[in-house]
């Protein structure tokens, strides 16, 4: 009986602080079919992942757009900063032999 | 010499490169943006209302099943581009204040009423036509996540506008009332349909700028004289007429020519005198206001959910 009175203050304490705007972000992903990779769809509002879930549904699979939703909290994805991507990407840049079309192989060599 | 930001920017604009959120942008293109985008996201949720007033009077079951749905798309919309909006550095909390304070504004065709349930037809078809053609064009928008969002409503768009003609069709068949029905919401609804394109570009400067940043692709008038040329000729199909007495074919020019626009008309209801202007705005902030105990609810079940979950106590949920 005590600990339910203890959690019960708290969660009021919590409550009146916890409004929309407190709510956090999350990116939803989807599949769209069984065999595809889950793709970025958007992002919304939502109290919990469960919440987040059901209203994805909502939003972003009206016409059947999906089998399969994950939900993650904005604040949990890091990306790579757009300004410094010249240099991050530049070591991909002056490999051209990891292309196939690097290779140029006589015409009769077939099944290659 | 590496070039600049702006330079880059500029850049990208003339490649068609798409602007992401990261990217440096700017301070203007941002702002017109802003203001773009959110306009446009307050008019999906404001756009609800008209036809929000016919669900429960739907003349039969599918045509309710079918309405609740483009509304929920029409909110669904909205949420699209509010998230859209907020990669730009505006807070969703910011946006909708200022729906709320009165001082962002949304498509003033929303201003007028729904009288009878032909409108609701009218609105789908003219309405949901007008800002298909504003809309596709914005799928090339340069900014990314605008574009995004664009495709996705344009898909559901049409629908709408399919949903809405086949409301009509079917009053067009029906009975002398049903017709005369039919053409009194095609009568009121034509010209506020027009002026959903804007007033003439000479007179914006903002559209010329949205049209060298690639954020527009065509101007107001371009625009509106291609949904007029389609819709001249569609109402045929309803054995209607618009509402214009000097609308004909123009051989000259390959298009309809239509009538003068009372832009008086348009700027009253922008500047808030429409016929239903405070009336959205009231339903809008008491809708908001009647859902706060579901948010206070769901954020106090969330909480009590991580309290539990954080200290590993099982099984009492159910307690309260």
């Amino acid at each position: 009986m005590q600990r339910k009175k203890n959690i019960y203050t708290i969660i009021k304490s919590m409550e009146s602080k916890q409004h929309i705007e407190n709510w956090p972000l999350w990116e939803v992903f989807i599949r769209a079919r069984q065999g595809l990779d889950h793709k970025h769809a958007g992002s919304l509002y939502a109290a919990d992942a469960q919440m987040a879930i059901e209203n994805a549904r909502d939003v972003y699979t009206r016409r059947n757009e999906g089998i399969s939703i994950w939900v993650v909290e904005s604040t949990f994805i890091h990306a790579s900063n757009p300004s410094e991507s010249e240099l991050l990407f530049d070591p991909a840049n002056d490999k051209i032999y990891r292309h196939p079309s690097f290779y140029p192989l006589p015409d009769e060599l077939k099944n290659i | 010499m590496p070039l600049n930001e702006q330079e880059i920017f500029d850049q990208k604009i003339e490649q068609e490169i798409r602007i992401e959120p990261r990217d440096w942008m700017p301070d203007d293109y941002r702002k017109m943006l802003i203001r773009q985008m959110s306009q446009h996201a307050h008019s999906e949720i404001v756009g609800m209302l008209p036809e929000g007033n016919w669900i429960t009077r739907a003349p039969t079951l599918r045509r309710k099943a079918i309405l609740i749905a483009k509304v929920q798309d029409e909110a669904g919309h909205g949420l699209y581009i509010y998230s859209a909006t907020e990669t730009l550095g505006i807070s969703r909390e910011e946006t909708i204040q200022q729906l709320h304070a009165g001082k962002a504004k949304y498509s003033s065709v929303f201003n007028y009423p729904t009288l009878s349930w032909a409108d609701i037809g009218a609105i789908g078809w003219l309405v949901d036509g007008a800002a298909i053609m504003n809309q596709v064009p914005l799928c090339r928008a340069s900014y990314g996540p605008y574009a995004r969002a664009m495709i996705r409503i344009c898909k559901e768009e049409s629908f709408h506008q399919r949903q809405g003609f086949d409301i009509l069709l079917t009053l067009s068949r029906g009975s002398d009332a049903q017709k005369a029905m039919c053409q009194d919401a095609i009568n009121r609804w034509w010209w506020p349909s027009l002026m959903m394109f804007g007033p003439n570009d000479e007179a914006s400067h903002n559209s010329t700028r949205s049209i060298q940043w690639k954020i527009k692709r065509f101007t107001n008038e371009e625009l509106r004289q291609k949904f007029v040329d389609v819709c001249a000729e569609q109402v045929n199909v309803l054995a209607m007429h618009l509402p214009d007495k000097d609308l004909r074919w123009n051989e000259l020019k390959g298009h309809y020519d239509y009538g003068p626009i009372d832009w008086e008309e348009f700027r009253n209801v922008v500047n808030g005198n429409g016929p239903c202007n405070s009336e959205r705005l009231e339903s809008i902030k008491k809708a908001h206001a009647d859902g706060a105990w579901v948010r206070e609810a769901a954020s106090a079940h969330a909480a009590k959910k991580k309290y539990l979950h954080n200290n590993k106590i099982h099984g009492v949920q159910t307690a309260y």
